[in-house]
């Protein structure tokens, strides 16, 4: 069957809403764009451990270490089976982390921020996992059956960070002058950050039409954004803190909320490697690649010893 | 004469030492592990002895009688106050080093709880019964990975080894029953201590044969973890740690 033939039936599949699956035809841009972003999607998984990581030993109470630790642990799970979903098209986890240690693959900007106080561990899980569950609702609904079902699995766990960040920084909103203006510290450094991780405006995105078209993403990055911010600002006015966006109105005529323009600048810097912590994270996962190199190689040469002896 | 009270907040408060420390160093690995799946063992692990610390330190809260919660007990005592054994506290080092602490500690913990889950003490019982299942699993990783390290590479054995070289002079101080120990040994509540040696040891000559790695000898032994003389890492470990609450006493978090 010539190629064209193959992408015309390949895309009616994809509009009667039936799943890809691994073995099935797919054209090679598709391919493509499912591994770019589903590995930069486990990239972010793992190097969003370090950010959080950076608070684990100075936990304040004994449940809040057990619950950050609970956490990071299921990043680093999260990390694993978007790894393994990637690897269903046709790409090694060592590929992988390659692309990610040399800079060649991206991983969420968000993570190249530093957490300066305790109130970003609330930051983190009220507004980067709240708006990454949003993305990630849509995803559970993405035309790739592998990406899909890691994304279900994920989801669950996702809702339970969310509400734990958002505990933290409740408890902060009731606590003493220095602790609310922690948490008021945290929402004016966190907020647009958080913003931008749905990505620029429609307009100017790239890769949007064709994603849409293949069903990868469902929705575009301004309609996610916009549910974002409906549903977290009236989460901050219940708590106390207050959004740092002085254009933020709601509007009656679309009932969404109006607000402020995004510094798509700081963006775009953030994304050529010139964030506060762009050099830290990924010299943080350099080094424990590089260190773990001998790990790895004394549990390879083990297990060809064993498998050596069993075959004997 | 200490009475059983007494000799019970004691213990308790050892074993919660004992469990939190060891949990905060393992915590250090989340995110930097030499691999993602042991990142999710190593803080699995952590997880596990941290809720063991928790039970601890709750009823040795109790047993006090003076109102403070696991988290007075591990927030505002400084290291003079914490009884663990100094083996629990040295720094990680490499992946080697970890293992091979952790190896040593679980070969004593595992037989310890073990005896424990028959003792006459009701709720160091129920704690350590849950905690058998925990630290069988905890055994077998460090064990598992003992013997990957002696057999894998000549790196990887001269790692491991180096690693128990240094680490052997700490392990006296595991077999070593302070007063509430002994007190406790005498009624039952848990067991001799020294009586632990045996298991330990037919582990530890099982785990390093297969290894082929060798047992160092004993020599001078470490010790004063038990009376809050400790090594100059604790403290350090401890500033961390407390920062915040020490920053804002009295706060909620």
């Amino acid at each position: 069957m010539p190629d064209s033939q193959h992408e015309k039936r390949f895309q009616e599949r994809i509009d009667a809403e039936q799943k890809v699956e691994p073995r099935d035809w797919m054209p090679d841009d598709y391919r493509k764009m499912l591994v770019r972003q589903i590995s930069q999607h486990a990239h972010s998984e793992v190097v969003g451990m370090l950010p959080e990581g950076n608070w684990i030993t100075r936990a304040p109470s004994l449940h809040r270490k057990t619950i950050l630790l609970a956490k990071v642990q299921d990043e680093a799970g999260h990390g694993l089976y978007l790894y393994s979903a990637a690897e269903t098209l046709g790409i090694s986890r060592e590929e992988m982390i390659d692309q990610l240690l040399e800079g060649r693959a991206k991983y969420s900007s968000i993570f190249n921020y530093p957490t300066l106080t305790w109130a970003d561990m609330g930051a983190i899980g009220w507004l980067v996992d709240g708006a990454a569950i949003i993305n990630q609702v849509m995803l559970t609904r993405t035309s790739y059956g592998p990406y899909s079902r890691a994304m279900v699995r994920i989801c669950k766990e996702e809702s339970f960070h969310q509400r734990q960040g958002y505990q933290i920084l409740m408890t902060l909103s009731k606590g003493t002058p220095e602790q609310k203006a922690m948490a008021q510290d945290a929402l004016d450094r966190w907020w647009w950050p958080a913003l931008m991780m749905f990505g620029p405006s429609d307009k100017d995105s790239v890769h949007s039409v064709q994603s849409m078209k293949w069903k990868i993403k469902r929705q575009g990055n301004d309609e996610l954004r916009q549910t974002f911010i409906d549903r977290t600002v009236p989460q901050a006015e219940f708590i106390g803190l207050k959004v740092p966006d002085p254009d933020l109105k709601w509007n009656e005529k679309t009932q969404h909320y109006d607000f402020g323009k995004i510094d798509w600048e700081e963006f775009r810097n953030v994304i050529k490697g010139n964030g506060p912590c762009n050099r830290e994270r990924l010299a943080a996962r350099r080094k424990a690649h590089e260190d773990g190199a001998w790990v790895r190689a004394a549990a390879l040469a083990h297990a060809e010893k064993q498998a050596k002896k069993k075959a004997a | 004469m200490m009475t059983r009270e007494e000799a019970l907040y004691r213990f308790a408060l050892r074993m919660g030492d004992n469990a939190l420390v060891l949990s905060h160093r393992l915590s250090q690995w989340c995110g930097h592990g030499p691999v993602l799946e042991e990142d999710m063992a190593q803080t699995n692990i952590a997880l596990d002895l941290i809720g063991q610390a928790r039970n601890y330190l709750t009823y040795a809260g109790e047993l006090e009688g003076k109102g403070r919660d696991e988290d007075d007990l591990a927030y505002l005592r400084t290291d003079r106050e914490y009884t663990n054994v100094q083996l629990v506290e040295l720094p990680n080092g490499d992946y080697a080093f970890t293992i091979a602490r952790s190896f040593l500690f679980d070969a004593f913990h595992l037989p310890l709880l073990k005896a424990m889950a028959s003792g006459k003490d009701e709720r160091l019982k129920a704690i350590a019964e849950k905690a058998v299942k925990e630290v069988t699993y905890h055994l077998r990783h460090s064990s598992e990975w003992l013997v990957r390290f002696g057999d894998g590479t000549d790196e990887s054995h001269r790692r491991a080894q180096a690693a128990l070289d240094e680490l052997w002079r700490f392990t006296g101080e595991l077999f070593e029953a302070d007063e509430a120990e002994q007190a406790l040994a005498k009624d039952g509540t848990i067991p001799a201590l020294a009586d632990l040696r045996k298991e330990w040891n037919a582990t530890v000559d099982r785990v390093l044969g297969e290894a082929t790695l060798k047992r160092p000898d004993d020599g001078h032994m470490a010790h004063g973890g038990k009376r809050g003389v400790h090594t100059e890492h604790l403290g350090h470990m401890l500033a961390e740690m407390q920062v915040l609450q020490r920053a804002h006493p009295g706060a909620e978090w």
